[in-house]
């Protein structure tokens, strides 16, 4: 068992009033969440990373309760063991690719020196070829080490699942392909759960073993598009 | 020219020095209550917390003798607790300074830390940092540029301030005359070669504060 959701979060602005109902089970390697814009992926990614709190429900990972609002269980995100690829990659942009990635090696009130020394950051580093760049800041690199850093900097600490928000909807078609394989080579040799968002139908025929369909805070079933084949990609374990 | 000039230019500095030290604490905790943090009232909070830079610093200084003076409410507690008073000492000179200049340190610092990209913050948490380090190690950092300049104009502020620091602490030539109190003692006085000195050392003062201000701010580069 992987995932277990069930949540329930009302988001109020000054305009409007968005209710998140989002309930599901997936046991699969790689789950995509896939939905429009404004259906609720990013809350409902967030609310698993601990980055926002429902207001009722539970959410499991692997058997452990991380919240759980009946019992008051709030595993705050830094706990919850998990890597988390952000949408525009959220580099840290004083400090260089060695920093990054061995940002949360240590929790203290200091950030790692320039020149820090680890021997997992090492092993990322040389794994996904930064070592050349390992000085240099986010605005220096190319959008395939901008990835291949933050990506670095999420499974550095061997997380237990691994959560992309959307990592390529703000690339140029070209790129994104390109980005595409080179984000599946990087996570062949990972053998850690996968969940996906995206508003991208092609990310969804990629990427899922099991697809999920967001839409106006709820998934549903079976897909609101009458449009593509179920992605039924298998992947060797 | 006597030495009392430099003692009125050391004691300015010293009311300043404190005035800064004491804003920037309050306005980075404050400014960063107000851009982080949602509570009830926080548009009022705002809006009083701006107050000393629309209202003529005489009103500030009317409004501060009500409230530390001998018969206010703080002063007389003061007072009466612990033999405290701070109407005509340097410290109230600090507290005049400190209230008239801390809307610009929290305008500056409230400004700064809402440029900062909350999914940096975000992704710092993800990372195994609870609330302190995600403010030590990416929302200060971030915003320092901003509340450094914040810091500057303070500093320039309570340097200048006059009509709130002569209502509540005078001017007691050596222990609350302060730089531009004295400007304007010389002037009445007729004293026009002790006027033009202080005019000249202030702005030479103000000019050695802007010039270290560059030095310490870091470039945009860093």
């Amino acid at each position: 068992m992987n995932f277990d959701v069930d949540i329930h979060k009302t988001v109020r602005s000054e305009r409007r009033s968005f209710d998140l109902r989002v309930r599901f089970t997936t046991n699969a390697r790689r789950t995509v969440i896939f939905g429009p814009s404004g259906a609720g992926k990013s809350l409902t990614l967030q609310a698993l990373a601990g980055l926002l709190k429902p207001d009722t429900g539970s959410i499991t990972f692997g058997g452990d309760v991380l919240f759980d609002a009946a019992t008051g269980i709030d595993i705050p995100a830094r706990r919850r063991g998990f890597g988390y690829l952000f949408q525009d990659y959220a580099l840290f942009p004083k400090l260089n690719v060695r920093q990054n990635i061995a940002f949360g090696q240590s929790s203290g009130l200091r950030n790692p020196s320039a020149t820090v020394e680890d021997a997992a950051v090492e092993r990322w580093l040389r794994a996904f070829e930064l070592v050349d760049v390992a000085q240099q800041r986010p605005e220096e690199l190319s959008g395939g080490q901008r990835q291949r850093t933050a990506l670095a900097r999420a499974l550095v600490h061997s997380p237990r699942a691994l959560l992309l928000d959307e990592p390529f909807s703000a690339l140029d078609p070209e790129l994104r392909e390109r980005m595409r394989s080179e984000l599946d080579d990087l996570l062949q040799g990972i053998d850690i759960p996968v969940l996906m968002i995206t508003h991208d139908p092609q990310d969804l025929e990629w990427f899922g073993d099991a697809a999920l369909y967001l839409r106006d805070g709820q998934i549903t079933e079976p897909p609101p598009a009458p449009s593509r084949a179920q992605p039924t990609r298998l992947r060797p374990a | 020219m006597n030495a009392s000039v430099w003692i009125t230019l050391a004691l300015t500095l010293k009311v300043a020095l404190w005035a800064t030290a004491i804003n920037l604490v309050l306005g980075v905790t404050v400014g960063w209550l107000l851009a982080r943090r949602q509570f009830f009232g926080r548009d009022f909070v705002d809006a009083v917390l701006t107050l000393p830079l629309v209202l003529p610093p005489t009103v500030m200084g009317y409004y501060l003798l009500v409230v530390i003076g001998k018969r206010g409410w703080l002063g007389g507690w003061l007072q009466s607790s612990f033999g405290i008073n701070l109407i005509f000492t340097w410290q109230g000179a600090v507290i005049a300074a400190t209230i008239v200049a801390f809307p610009l340190i929290l305008k500056s610092a409230r400004t700064a830390f809402e440029a900062v990209d909350p999914q940096l913050e975000k992704a710092a948490r993800v990372l195994g940092l609870n609330e302190w380090a995600v403010f030590f190690r990416i929302t200060l950092p971030m915003a320092r540029p901003g509340i450094l300049a914040g810091v500057l104009l303070v500093f320039a502020r309570s340097l200048g301030e006059f009509g709130a620091t002569l209502m509540v602490a005078g001017s007691i030539p050596g222990r609350t005359q302060t730089l531009s109190i004295a400007v304007y003692e010389a002037v009445q006085a007729g004293q026009d070669d002790t006027a033009n000195f202080l005019v000249v050392l202030t702005s030479i003062t103000c000019i050695a504060v802007l010039l270290a201000a560059g030095r310490l701010a870091p470039s945009k580069r860093h």
